[in-house]
Order: structure tokens, then sequence, then C-alpha cells
């Protein structure tokens, strides 16, 4: 018998780790429309095999809870029974020893606060709300519903041509989102059970990249009706692409000396090359769309002559205004909004930043595109100062890593206090109040909160202010576009509740979000304008989706894309990422678990093959 | 072209086909339970999964298809073994005792494990109860329900109804009526295609035949039983007999024996509704702007429940005349009962219908004209008069033939053909041409209106009359799409017969069960050889027809048989097609 004994896990403890990573990933890739009774009580009964047993409420009463849960879901619970489920879980929160128990009784009461309907349903008609809707996770969580089984496919069998013409058919930017989407499709994918969801945005990088010019379909015979989109953004240009497709004749009005929105003005070239974004354009203006930039509706023309003269209109200006620190200084010279300049580089003014000391606030994506792009505008030091920690920048953890890889200074929990400028107003530094970072809001973030030491002086000859956008809604507002909070309200048909054949949709309703739900809005408006006036208009195509194949699929790491060394990229505005390689698609694409047919797929929602 | 092997033999399919369906090609039989050709096509159950070579899981036969130089096996070992597991899983969650099961000895499951030889169980029971009413004609049994899907692939795919959906997630998904509806508040049409359907007896129809034996061991009560056209096509399907062979005259002798006390033929109200109809188009055609266009028959009760549910605006188009089914019952308590001096509320007038919209139909509270009692109180389907029959213990190869009763007995060809999808249609426009022009048409003059086609149309002149223009629809999913086309004013037509079930009520939902198999053709084509047969095919020479109207109905369209004959589609609400 020893005195000490190092600690060498058994065979069984280290299956059992490596089933935790298992549940782990097969937690997150739970498609959605389970019913949410079902999963609290499994996961009940997991947290309740992880009780050590020693205290009443978590060890016996858990189990009482798992048990009223069964009889819910068994049909033989009444409303009685949610009334013991509440009170006993109540209990458990108040008395149980550890957060093993109060945890564990918390997320009833959550759920029992949640979804309740879901439970009043199971013990009024012994039946359930969940539904999968669209068994397919990848597609289910695509805004557009773009057909990804079908077109990872396709790549696989090296169609690249109709792999395209697959996703136009829901979303006419394949090459946009090959680059830039952020693809939530791969947070459901039914892979990350076995190993880690499929590359999905590279595999459409790559056909996109191997297509050459695909054509478009040809237009339906004119009708006659005459639509505006204001906005020549993702979601401005997919609806008038559409439209054009279904014979209605499309004007375009773009406030901007160029198309593309933020896919210009947001997003740099370094992430998405501007001749692809040229190319792209080209395409979809190739089925026959009037454009008119620099048109301001409002100013240059108003909203009422578009509504006389057009039979349809469709709101899509984005969310293009920036917003203000409020703190003191902020309009000293040398402090400028990230959206500004990143317009400015939309349009090849590239400011010059050289030799300067160059401080980004915020955490966001719009924050690390001004990150880079100032260091590739020849700034001496480049600074991102955020209130909170990395871990809860809500950019993208690749981005962020990027920056930090191209020099980039992460200054985390520090708040901006006020700027300092010199005796002529320009700015000379950011003086910060450090934070100390507290407890989660309600939506599971750690709020900052001041710590108590001095404040701190962050020499900066430029300040750039990335803390959000908001959307220019006042003129709208005044034509009687009902607005909420600074965003445009439409239903979710993107309809106008009060007006007529206006609709409206994208960043101008949401406020900032994605390429791909500003081109699921306008595909959205398309259908529903369609609908207004008068036509059914089908969008289909005509690509063979090929069958599955019987390979065995076992685990197989996910094929990452490289990038250009980070010494050499930051110094030009060139495409970071590289794209796969033959041998890298052909593995990645055949990982696909093609849930299309295997599954739910092949009974209901596998392909929907028109809209 | 592929070829492959399958159990040692080589096989050459065409490309795209399933590895079950190139078995079949060579006399290999692959179990399968949740299958259904073209209809569902899913790989739920796993009972005909096979080995193949180079790959590692096994493979479900049904939904796969078939590859160059593939090597499969239907009855390896390990199939085997994977096969009688899956089999045994669905079992535990069944209820498993078939002896007292409407579908003993014609389930599919109990069928396979016979076959495969489970003669015990390893896992506990787990059978969901059984919640539903007796109120709709549609029954559906959870305790039976091995969740093949197949009723929701058949009213999705083929009725467009989309009345059934799975409910649930997980371990509890089960099928139930679609968007968390009760039954009652659905927009179905009754039509029972998921009951013939279903491989086991978790859909089925109302079982009425216990109301039947109560009116016949009530000697107060004076029975009348009718039997619909389609019925003689089905009956001896389920002794194993040809239909040819053992008509609807042996059925007469098997009701006589039950101790029925009057046996009509619904051929004789089908000959009427064509009389009614068949006027109440040519008033209509002649006088087209009072009315709105085109005419649609009336006698299918689940079109009717699709028209009122899915498309209420056209409510008017139908025709006012009632099915045969309620015009028998109407005729026989008033007509019939006056003639033979029977107190009508003492009549109990019983239906066999090989369709389960009809209990409905009977239902129906304005359809009480008579006397005021339900014009027809007992709707049975052709199924339940089989067991009526078994449990009679009554063998039709010793029953010796019968006629019909008069004077509700009599009947024509163009009443037979009701059964068959286009012979409403071809028996009205033999007495319309003649009420027009005075003269018979040849009787297949009409004959492109018949055949198994989903959508058929045709143009026929009539002297006098100028063209009418026709089309004839079975199907709820064809009937559909002929009513958006309709509505988009791509077609137009005068005159459209509708059949809720595939091939018009020889395939209807209360016929017997054949599992894989579709027979309303060949139960019509009996049909369409029974009207060669007959000695009068056109309605309007029924000479019990012609003598109802000279001494009680007067004429056509007149006063009395707008009181008995017509119904006001309005008189009551079905519930409407639900946004989706």
């Amino acid at each position: 018998m020893s005195r000490l004994e190092i600690k060498t896990p058994s065979q069984a403890q280290s299956v059992v780790e490596s089933l935790y990573r298992t549940v782990e990933r097969r937690i997150a890739a739970s498609p959605p429309g389970l019913c949410p009774v079902d999963m609290a009580l499994n996961f009940l009964n997991l947290c309740h095999a992880q009780s050590c047993g020693k205290c009443v409420p978590c060890r016996i009463g858990l189990g009482q809870l798992s048990s009223l849960m069964e009889k819910v879901l068994d049909g033989t619970g009444t409303m009685r029974t949610l009334e013991i489920l509440e009170q006993t879980a109540q209990t458990i929160v108040d008395s149980a020893d550890c957060v093993i128990g109060t945890d564990a009784a918390n997320l009833v009461l959550m759920g029992l606060k949640g979804f309740r309907e879901d439970y009043v349903e199971h013990v009024t008609h012994h039946r359930c709300l969940g539904n999968l809707k669209n068994p397919v996770p990848c597609v289910a969580l695509c805004p557009a519903g773009v057909d990804i089984p079908g077109y990872v496919a396709l790549v696989s069998h090296g169609k690249y041509q109709e792999a395209v013409k697959l996703i136009r058919r829901d979303n006419p930017f394949p090459i946009a989102c090959a680059y830039i989407c952020e693809h939530p499709c791969e947070a459901r994918c039914r892979r990350s059970m076995i190993d880690d969801p499929i590359n999905i945005r590279a595999l459409k990088r790559y056909a996109v990249d191997h297509a050459g010019v695909v054509p478009n379909p040809p237009c339906a015979p004119a009708t006659g009706k005459k639509v505006a989109i204001i906005g020549g953004g993702p979601g401005g240009l997919s609806a008038a692409y559409y439209l054009a497709l279904m014979g209605h004749q499309v004007t375009l009005f773009e406030k901007q000396k160029q198309l593309g929105g933020m896919l210009r003005y947001g997003i740099p070239s370094y992430r998405f090359p501007r001749e692809k974004l040229d190319e792209e354009i080209a395409s979809i203006l190739s089925v026959g769309i009037e454009v008119r930039t620099q048109v301001d509706v409002g100013v240059d023309i108003s909203f009422e002559a578009l509504k006389a003269e057009y039979d349809c209109l469709y709101i899509a200006i984005g969310a293009q205004t920036d917003k203000k620190t409020g703190i003191p200084g902020e309009d000293s010279y040398g402090v400028i909004s990230a959206v500004q300049m990143l317009r400015e580089i939309g349009d090849n003014q590239m400011p010059d930043f050289s030799g300067k000391n160059v401080v980004v606030v915020g955490g966001g994506n719009v924050a690390m595109d001004a990150t880079r792009s100032a260091i590739r505008l020849g700034a001496k030091k480049v600074s991102c100062v955020y209130r909170r920690r990395q871990a809860d920048m809500t950019a993208l953890a690749e981005e962020v890593e990027g920056a930090i890889a191209e020099g980039a200074e992460l200054l985390t929990l520090q708040a901006p206090l006020r700027v300092e400028s010199d005796e002529d107003g320009n700015a000379v530094a950011l003086w910060t109040q450090p934070q100390v970072i507290g407890v989660m809001d309600s939506a599971g973030r750690p709020r900052p909160n001041n710590a108590s030491v001095e404040p701190q002086r962050i020499p900066a000859d430029i300040i750039i202010i990335a803390i959000g956008q908001g959307v220019e809604s006042h003129g709208f507002e005044q034509s009687g576009v009902p607005v909420k909070r600074g965003t445009l309200v439409a239903k979710t048909s993107s309809q106008l509740q009060n007006m007529d054949g206006v609709f409206a949709g994208g960043d101008c309703v949401t406020g900032p979000a994605t390429a791909i739900r500003a081109i699921a809005a306008g595909k959205v408006a398309a259908a529903n304008i369609d609908e207004y006036l008068g036509y059914h208009h089908v969008i289909d195509v005509d690509v063979e989706i090929p069958s599955p194949k019987f390979d065995n699929k076992p685990p197989h790491g996910r094929i990452n894309t490289a990038e250009r060394e980070a010494c050499v990229r930051k110094h030009d505005f060139q495409c970071i990422e590289c794209g796969m390689s033959d041998e890298e698609a052909d593995l990645e694409s055949s990982r696909c678990l093609r849930c299309d047919h295997f599954g739910y797929g092949n009974f209901k929602g596998g392909r929907v093959g028109r809209w | 072209m592929v070829t492959l092997t399958i159990d040692n033999q080589t096989v050459t399919v065409a490309e795209g086909t399933t590895i079950l369906e190139a078995a079949k090609s060579a006399n290999i039989t692959i179990p399968s339970l949740c299958y259904l050709k073209d209809l569902n096509e899913i790989g739920a159950c796993r009972v005909c999964v096979v080995e193949i070579e180079g790959i590692t899981r096994l493979v479900p036969a049904c939904v796969n298809v078939v590859s160059e130089g593939m090597v499969v096996h239907t009855n390896s070992a390990r199939v085997r073994s994977a096969r009688r597991t899956n089999l045994r899983l669905i079992m535990s969650q069944h209820d498993c005792r078939c002896a007292v099961c409407l579908r003993s000895g014609n389930c599919t499951l109990q069928k396979l494990a016979n076959d495969l030889n489970l003669f015990y169980l390893p896992y506990p029971t787990q059978i969901p109860k059984k919640r539903w009413g007796y109120d709709a004609p549609l029954i559906r049994d959870e305790s039976k329900c091995i969740k093949c899907m197949r009723c929701i692939q058949v009213c999705d795919k083929i009725q467009s109804l989309n009345v059934w959906d799975v409910s649930g997630t997980g371990s509890r998904t089960t099928v139930d009526v679609s968007l968390n509806r009760s039954i009652l508040e659905a927009d179905c049409a009754y039509c029972g295609q998921c009951v013939t359907h279903c491989p086991t007896a978790a859909l089925s129809a109302r079982d009425d035949t216990e109301k039947v034996f109560d009116a016949l061991n009530d000697p107060e009560l004076v029975t009348v039983i009718q039997i619909a056209p389609a019925v003689r096509t089905a009956w001896v399907e389920s002794f194993g007999l040809d239909p040819e062979t053992f008509t609807v005259n042996h059925l007469v002798a098997a009701l006589r024996a039950m101790g029925f006390d009057y046996i009509f033929d619904t051929n004789f109200s089908a000959d009427l509704p064509i009389m009614e109809e068949g006027s109440e188009f040519l008033e209509r055609f002649t006088h087209t702007e009072n009315y709105q266009w085109p005419m649609f028959t009336s006698c299918c009760p689940g079109w009717v429940r699709f028209l009122k549910s899915q498309y209420p605006e056209y409510t008017d188009n139908l025709s006012t005349a009632k099915s045969p089914q309620q015009m028998f019952g109407a005729v026989a308590k008033s007509y019939f009962a006056e003639k033979m001096g029977i107190d009508p509320h003492k009549m109990r007038v019983i239906s066999v219908m090989p369709c389960i919209a009809k209990k409905s139909e009977c239902a129906i509270d304005s359809m009480k004209d008579a006397c005021g009692d339900p014009d027809v109180d007992i709707v049975i389907t052709t199924r339940e008069l089989v067991r009526m029959m078994r449990m009679e213990h009554l063998d039709p190869t010793v029953l010796k033939p019968q006629n019909f009763d008069s004077p509700l007995g009599s009947s024509t060809g163009a009443a037979v053909i009701f059964g068959a999808t286009g012979g409403v249609m071809d028996a009205a426009l033999r007495s319309a041409y003649y009420l027009v022009t005075g003269k018979n048409p040849d009787a297949d003059t009409f004959a492109q209106v018949r055949g198994m086609d989903g959508w058929k149309e045709a143009v026929f002149q009539i002297p006098g009359a100028g063209d009418i223009n026709v089309a004839i629809v079975s199907g709820l999913g064809n009937t559909r799409k002929l009513m958006e086309q309709l509505r988009k004013g791509k077609v137009s037509y005068d005159f459209v017969e509708v059949m809720a079930c595939p091939g018009g009520c020889a395939g209807g939902g209360g016929q017997p069960i054949h599992d894989g198999q579709e027979l309303a053709e060949k139960r019509g084509n009996v049909l369409w050889h029974l009207d060669k047969a007959s000695a009068i095919r056109y309605s309007h020479e029924n000479p019990d027809i012609l003598e109802l109207y000279r001494d009680y109905l007067e004429k056509p369209l007149g006063e009395k048989s707008h009181h008995l004959l017509h119904t006001d589609h309005h008189s009551w609400t079905m519930p409407l097609r639900p946004e989706r």
C-alpha cells in the first residue's frame, strides 16, 4: 500500500470519457422539431445518473420528476401532474445540496415555463406539438433552403455546373455564399454524430471555382407587371433575379455607385474578391433587370412616386448606418465609423494608415473586418478594444484568430471611456475603463462590470467605431411604413401589414444579419410578390441528383481549407482562403451521409424540388 | 441495363430498379412489410434488408437501387437474424392477440411472423393505448399500428388530402390526424383508401354488423337490404372464388338465409339518379345562364365531402340528385312502404356498400325525407357483409342463386356500371341522348369514358343538343388537379363525373383487402361484362322505374321526386381544408 498514488484512468473510465464526447456531439446534432418534453425528460435522466446519491432531493426527487414526465408523455398525466412536477422541481432547486441537483431541477422548471403549451397538449390531448417538418438538418437550417445534399452529391460526381444550377434555384448567390456564408447549415449536420460537420461552404466554393460560366434559366413570358426594388444588396438582387425569371419587369434602385450592398461595402475583398462579386452580379443582371444606381429613394425620387408607378415594391435597404458610442470626444478627427471606412474601400478609395496607431472598438465581424483592413492599409499597430472576453466576441472565431495571426492586438475587458484629442481636435488616445466579467445575462452571455482599477490610456491616431449598424428607416417611416425600434415591420411573408403591394425584408427588417438571410428574404418576397400579382410561377431546375452510394462511412476527419500565410496575406487585399484540392473535395463530399435519402429523408421532406 | 447477382442467380434489370423489384423479376421474394410499390418506398420496417458483398451494413431492398456487378444475398444467416429481430421488435409494440383481430388471416404482419417462424417474443410488450371514438366511420387502433406510414402516403400522394401525419418524435413517434386535429375536425373524405392500404388492423371501418343483427333479431322490424353494384365484384374474393361464377344472385341467397325480409339491388336506384341527374343535366345544359358550370355528379359521398371541404365555392355545381343509396332509402320508406302496407317507422333500410363514406352519408341530418326517420339506417361495407356471412356459416359454394325481390329489384346494364369509373357518365349519356332525341344510342357509343385513366375527357355530339364536353376523374389527387385547372380556367366541361377512390367504387375503401394488389380494374371489368350481358342497357327502359314514375313520382324533377330524390348540399357542414 503506497502512501499516494498517481491517478491513471481505468479503461472503463476512458471509454466513458469518449462516450461523453460522443454525447456532446450528438446533442449538438439534434434536428430541429423534436418533442421538447421528451428531450427534457431524457436530459433529466442523464442528470440523474450524475447524482452522487447523498441527498434526498437529487437522489429521489429527480427520479420522481422523471416518472411524472413519463406520465405526461404516456398520456396518463393531468394538470395536477404538472402542478406536482413544478412544486417538486422547485423544492429540489431550493433544497438540493449542490448544482447536480439544483441545475437538473432547474432544467425542468425552465421547460415548464418555456414550452408549457407542449406539456399541456400532452396532458389534454395525449399528443405532441413537436414535429420534424424538414428532416434534412442542413436544408432545414439554411435560411434559403438550398438543396445541400443534392449539390454535395453533384460535386462528388464531378458535376459542378449542375451543382451551381441547383444552388441557384434557391439562392442566386452561389459564389458569394461559397466565400462568405456563415454556413448555419453546418451547425446540426448529422455527420457530427460520428465526427464533424461536412465542410459545406468549402465544397460550394469548389463547385463555383470549377463550374466555369453557368448560364441562367430562361425567363418566363413577360407578364407586363412592374416591380421596383429599393436596395441593390444580396436581398434586393435575389428578389430581382427570381421576379425577372418569373417574367416580371424589374427595376432596381441603388443609392450607392455600385451594386452589391454589404457584399461590396461591408465585406473586404480579402474575404470575397471583387472580381468574383462583379462576376456574380453580372450573372444575376443577365436575366434582364433594369438598374438605376445613385438614386436615393426619398431624396431623388419619392416613395409615393414609386408606389404610383409600379405594381409592387420591395424594400431591401439593409442596415447601412453606423451606431455611435456616445463617449466624449467621439467627434474628434481621426474617429471614423467602420461602416464608412469599409464603404470607401468598397469604392476603391483606400485610406492611408501608414505608420499610424489604429484602435478598433467592437467585437463583431465588422470590427474584425475593420481590424484586418487597417492592417492591410499599413497601420503601425492595430488594437481591437472589446468590453468582454475574447470568447464572448460575436465575430466568428476564425475571423478573430485570423486577425491575431496578422498581428492585431486584442484588448479585451476594456470599455471605451473617452477620446483624448490634441489642440487641433485630432484624436491621440482612447481612454478605457478596465472591466471584470460578471454574471450571465438572460441570453447566457456574461455581463462586464467596471473593475476597481484606474482607467487606461491607449494611444491612437485612428479610432474605428464598429459597434453595430442601424437602418435608415426615417424616410420610410414618414411615408407610412411601420417602424419599430429602428427597423421596418413586415410579416413573415415580407408583406407590410398596412400597405398593399409593398414588401420589405432582409437587414432593414431583422436588423444586421447575414447575407444568406437577406437572400432568403429576397426569395420569400419574390414568391409572395408573384402570388400578389396573381401568378403562380414555379421555380425549378432540371438536375438529376445522383443516387447515394452504399459506401461504408467510418469516422473521418473534416477537411478544412488552408489560408495564405499570415505574414504574406496581411500586405494585400487578395483572397485569404485557398480552395480545396481535387483530392480534398472528393474526400469531403463523400463524407456526406445523404440525409435526403437515409432516415426520414426518403419519406418526407427529403427533397423539395420546386417553389 | 444493369446485371447483378442475387442469391447466386444472374439478374439483368433496367437501371434504377430497386433490389426488391430486381429480385421479384427473378422470382426471388424478399419479405417486406412497409413497402408499397411507387407509394411507400421508405425502408422503415427494415424487414426487407439484404446483404450486399463489400458493404458492411445490411441494406433495405425496397429503397435502394441495383448497380452493376452487385452481389446480393437475400437470405443469409445475418439477414435472417436481422429480419426476425426487427419483426419481433415491431411485434413487441403490436397487440398480437390475433384471434380477436379484424384482420386475422389477412394481415401482412401476421403472415410474416408465421413465415419467419416467430413462435415466441423475447421482449416485454409495450402496447400503446387505443384512443379513438366511434363517431366517425373511420377507426384507428393505435395498438395495431406498426408505423409503416402507408396511410400517410396514400392520403398525401393518391388522395391529396394529407389527413394523416407523423405525430410526436423519438420513441413516441406515431401516426395521427395531421395538425393535431381529431378525425371529426378533419377534412377527411372517408374514402377509406388508408384502410385498404393498411397492412394490419390499425385502420378499419366502424363495424356496424351488430346493429344489423339487432334489426334482424327484432320481430317488430321489417329489414330491407340493398346491395351496391361494386359489391358483387368483390364479395366472393374473401372466399377465394370467382365473381363471374358466384354472382350477386348467390349473395341474394346468402342474405335471404340470414333472414332479411326484402333484398333489393341498389342498381334499381342507380337507374333512378340517371333519370333525375340526366334530366337535371339537360335542364342545366339548356339554361346554362342560371347555373354554375360545369355540373358535377353527386353520387360519391367521398367526393361530395372533398368538394365541400376543399372547394366549397363549387358546391352549387353538384347535381342535387341524391346518391343511389339515399334514393333507395327514400323510395323504400315511402313508395315501397305504402305499396306493401308497411309502417316505415318499423322498417330498417340497410345497405351493403364498397364504401366507408356511405356510413357518414346516411347519417346526414337532412337525409330523412321519406318519413322523418333516416332514409337509410345502417351501412355495412363489403368486408362487414363477408364477416356476417362467416358468422352465419354460409358457404357460397352450396348456395342456390336467387333473384332480387320486386319491385325495387330490377335494374339495367346502365346501373351496374355505376361501380366503375366512367360508368355514371356512360349511363347518364345513354339516357340523355334518348331524352333529347327520343332514340336510343348504341349502348357502346360512349365507350371513351371507360378505362382506368385517372382523368379522362371526351366530347360527344347529341343531335339537337350539340357538343357535350365531359370529364371523368377518379382518385382525389386527380380530382384536385382537375379542380385546379378548372378554377384557373385552363379546362372547361359541361358534365364531370368524380369518384373519390381510384378506379371508382370497385376500388372502394369498403372492399376486401388484398395487400399489395390494386383490384379496381379487374373488378370494374366484371361490371362492364355484366352491362354487356344485360337485356336492358338503358336506365329509362327499366320497367320498375317506369312504373315508379307512373304510379308515384310522376316525372323526373317533379315535385315528389324533388322532395324524395334531391337534396340540399348546403344543409350540412364539412370541416374546411386547413391552412398549411
